[in-house]
């Protein structure tokens, strides 16, 4: 109970606080960082159902113990890595905004903490990924890390994944 | 004295908002029962039994209400109790009047219920009301010669309010001297009265602390000390009389268990301990007296025997996916354990089999929790017939039949509207005056049934009335003067069904209950939607009988599996006519673009399944699919599908909640293998074929 608490305080702190742990995974060449408080599991890329006439880069929808569960691949998505599906492919299931949802990624590296003064804020480029989706950039190590705030992106508009008036909402 | 108020801020000590819901939950059952009870009183013969059930529902509401700091019920119920009060004791007689007031009263206060939820923002005037009843129950009080003089000590329970305590000692006789409450929160009240010691502790009861109350008697001599029967004036706190508890009376029976009712604060505990008494004896204190003027009739719950807990839908909801799930599991495991015993393996096999027994009963038996039963619906339309009888100037009596048959709970509530318009035109349209009747040689009050039954894994609702029946030539008049086309030779039944058409009134006059001629289109709609089917008989002279078939539930449906571009699909059977191997048939274009099929002398649009859901044309392959002719609003389709699959009992999902609406698409199942499949919005992929 103390441990969560102490969780939940942190948490409460956002990204700005002492301490955040990341899930750190990989498209193409970039490493990514997402709060791992938004994971709910890693699992392999199995049995996903298309919809005809979604995007291209929503595969289609699993069921995840009795949930139906939509699966994007960021790769497709953000022009990133090749698509490849087979038994090494991951992909993270993710509780965003009351929602389930995976997202299909090259590769899951490791979960790391990051204080305060290891993230900087992203300067402003032209990426893949529009910076206001970033929280700001990592380093440990010799690593540069990608934060991104993946509710924020995943609840947007242009992803596509929710009725408007829910993203609205 | 006032600041003893008992308002939402004075109960802070503890967090009142969690009861709210119950309190709602409750107050709305007790409203439904109070108007169930006054339909059933017979104003020449009132049943004593059921004046007392309607004055304690009345004073649970009242009590619940001041509680909660909902004054303008408190106010409203106070009043409707002091006029069932004086019914029940026979002060007066009840009267047809009274029951209407009475009635309205139910209805004001759950319009002021529906404030409270959020339901409605709509501000209720209560005061004509408040004034009617108090015009009826304020026939003066012949004084009677036993009055005693009593001095009433006690402590104020912490959410009491003393001003409505006061109000209704008053009633009992004169306030002649009053101390307190002081900051400890003692009291004491002189009181000129001359009711009995019982009357005293219901009120008392009500915002005192049991233990704490001392009555003397200051006037003639009299025993109160001594009386058995209540033992209320003992420092016992047990309850009064030690009647099993009751669960509609239990208003924070669950309270006390609530997460959190032992109270965030620690200060809250002692006053959250005593609340939580003083609740659970209430009703034992209202009970008390009611069952001794009821003379030998003991106290019968009106929730009848059988004992019930409240459980919000979605755990159950999440039950039934989790034993959906186990289900799936199970067809997986014993696939895998018939490949692998193969006769060898005995024990495996009993094993499973007795697995696959067991998970199909815990299926049933969890799906059966969301089953209503239908007198849910039925229940609303003895109070609306008594309306609209009296509206219309018609005798009409109603009979149910198969109350008790179940339905999933979704559908009841989808179902209650169209109900509704059936029962209102039958009424309306149905049944005649009673001078036409009686001239037509029938009794003068018609008789409307409800009938409820199952049939197959559909339910059916029947709306029966004994009225003048449908009159073929004025729909048909109707009809042909809105256009649409008909002619003599229809059958029937034909006839029967163009009053579903949108817009369609046959009666003369447009009446505020019925004959805009919206309705039949909109029920008929409703029903569709929920996957059912509605039919019409009807016997000029006679009457119309209207029968609706259900789906048992919306979370199962029978459907057909096909296969279009190697994904698995499912048509709801429902709107499934036939199937066809189109073969030799030619499909033809009409101006290039259209494809129909020729069936049985009639062309149907053709539409490509595998055009919709992949984009691109394979006319070469039109011959080796198969045709599965669907029919929609009356208007059949030919569907091109890869290949059939099979027919199955799929468990429906919604694919919203994660993700969103797919045009053409329903829901989502998930097949035996664990794999997700869509289910197709026949409908909607039709006009999404069109455009």
């Amino acid at each position: 109970m103390g441990q969560m608490e102490d969780m939940g305080s942190r948490i409460a702190a956002g990204v700005t606080g002492e301490l955040n742990e990341f899930l750190t995974f990989t498209l193409g060449a970039e490493e990514y960082g997402i709060d791992i408080l938004k994971v709910k599991e890693i699992r392999g890329y199995d049995a996903v159902t298309r919809i005809a006439n979604a995007p291209e880069y929503i595969k289609g929808v699993i069921n995840l113990r009795g949930t139906i569960v939509p699966i994007v691949d960021m790769r497709i998505r953000f022009r990133l890595g090749e698509p490849r599906y087979d038994q090494f492919t991951v992909v993270i299931i993710l509780n965003v905004a009351g929602r389930v949802l995976g997202m299909v990624v090259d590769g899951v590296s490791d979960v790391i903490t990051l204080n305060a003064g290891q993230v900087k804020p992203a300067p402003e480029f032209g990426a893949a990924l529009d910076t206001q989706y970033i929280i700001g950039l990592g380093t440990v190590e010799d690593r540069m890390l990608i934060l991104v705030d993946i509710e924020k992106l995943m609840t947007d508009g242009e992803m596509a994944l929710m009725e408007s008036a829910a993203v609205a909402a | 004295m006032s600041s003893t108020q008992s308002t939402p801020g004075n109960a802070s000590a503890i967090d009142m908002s969690q009861f709210f819901q119950v309190f709602f939950d409750e107050a709305a059952e007790h409203l439904a029962d109070m108007e169930t009870q006054l339909l059933a009183v017979d104003p020449a013969e009132p049943d004593a039994e059921s004046l007392n059930a309607i004055f304690r529902a009345a004073h649970s509401i009242k009590g619940g209400s001041g509680t909660f700091g909902f004054t303008d019920m408190a106010e409203l119920t106070h009043e409707a109790e002091t006029l069932l009060d004086r019914l029940r004791k026979r002060e007066l007689q009840i009267t047809v009047p009274m029951i209407d007031t009475l009635l309205e009263a139910g209805d004001v206060l759950r319009a002021q219920l529906a404030r409270h939820r959020g339901e409605s923002r709509e501000q209720v005037d209560a005061a004509p009301i408040v004034r009617r009843l108090n015009a009826l129950a304020s026939e003066t009080n012949e004084p009677q010669a036993a009055a005693r003089s009593l001095s009433l000590q006690f402590t104020l329970i912490a959410q009491a309010n003393f001003d409505m305590l006061l109000a209704d000692l008053s009633r009992l006789g004169e306030i002649t001297t009053l101390q307190g409450p002081d900051a400890g929160r003692n009291c004491k009240v002189g009181l000129l009265t001359d009711a009995d010691d019982a009357e005293i502790s219901v009120r008392l009861r009500t915002a005192a602390e049991p233990a704490s109350i001392q009555v003397s008697v200051s006037g003639q001599e009299s025993a109160p000390v001594a009386d058995p029967g209540y033992g209320f004036f003992s420092d016992d706190p047990a309850p009064v009389r030690a009647e099993p508890a009751d669960p509609g009376y239990g208003f924070f029976t669950d309270a006390p268990a609530a997460p959190g009712a032992s109270a965030p604060h620690a200060a809250a505990t002692e006053s959250a301990a005593s609340w939580g008494r003083r609740s659970t004896d209430d009703p034992n204190v209202v009970t008390a007296p009611a069952g001794r003027r009821g003379s030998d009739k003991q106290v019968v719950s009106p929730n009848g025997d059988s004992s019930s807990i409240r459980v919000g839908v979605d755990k159950v909801d999440q039950l039934i996916n989790l034993v959906g799930e186990l289900v799936i599991t199970q067809a997986m495991l014993s696939q895998k354990a018939a490949r692998l015993a193969a006769g060898e393996n005995v024990d495996l096999s009993t094993g499973m089999a007795d697995l696959e027994r067991n998970t199909r009963d815990l299926q049933e038996s969890v799906m059966s929790i969301r089953m209503l039963p239908m007198s849910f619906v039925f229940n609303r339309f003895p109070r609306m017939l008594r309306d609209l009888a009296a509206k219309l100037g018609k005798q009409v009596e109603l009979k149910t039949i198969g109350e008790q048959t179940e339905l999933d709970k979704g559908v009841i509530e989808k179902i209650a509207d169209p109900m509704n318009h059936l029962v209102r035109n039958s009424v309306d349209h149905g049944i005649e005056l009673p001078e036409e009747r009686l001239a037509a040689g029938k009794p003068a009050h018609g008789t409307l049934t409800l009938r409820a039954y199952h049939q197959g894994g559909n339910i059916v609702i029947e709306v029966a009335d004994d009225g003048k029946g449908l009159d073929r030539s004025k729909i048909l008049a109707k009809a042909t003067e809105r256009g649409l086309k008909v002619s003599e030779a229809m059958s029937d039944q034909e006839v029967w069904l163009l009053i579903f058409e949108p817009g369609f009134s046959t009666a003369d006059k447009v009446t505020d209950v019925s004959g805009r001629g919206v309705g039949m289109d909109v029920v008929k709609k409703n029903i569709l939607a929920l996957g059912g089917s509605v039919e019409l008989e009807s016997a000029t002279g006679h009457g119309t009988r209207v029968i609706v078939r259900l789906p048992l539930t919306l979370a199962i449906m029978d459907g057909m599996s096909i296969a279009v571009r190697g994904d698995t699909y499912i048509i709801p059977l429902a709107s499934v006519v036939e199937l066809l191997q189109p073969g030799s048939r030619e499909i033809k274009t009409v101006s290039g673009q259209g494809r129909v099929v020729e069936v049985r002398s009639e062309y149907l649009p053709v539409v490509s399944l595998s055009e919709v859901f992949g984009g691109e044309s394979r006319e070469a392959d039109d011959k080796e699919s198969i045709m599965v002719i669907v029919e929609v609003d009356g208007a059949k389709t030919a569907l091109l599908v890869d290949e059939l699959v099979g027919q199955h009992q799929v468990v429906v999902k919604s694919l919203e909640a994660n993700y969103r609406r797919i045009p053409g698409i329903s829901g989502a199942t998930i097949m035996g293998d664990g794999r997700v499949a869509l289910i197709m919005d026949i409908a909607a992929l039709v006009k999404l074929a069109r455009h």
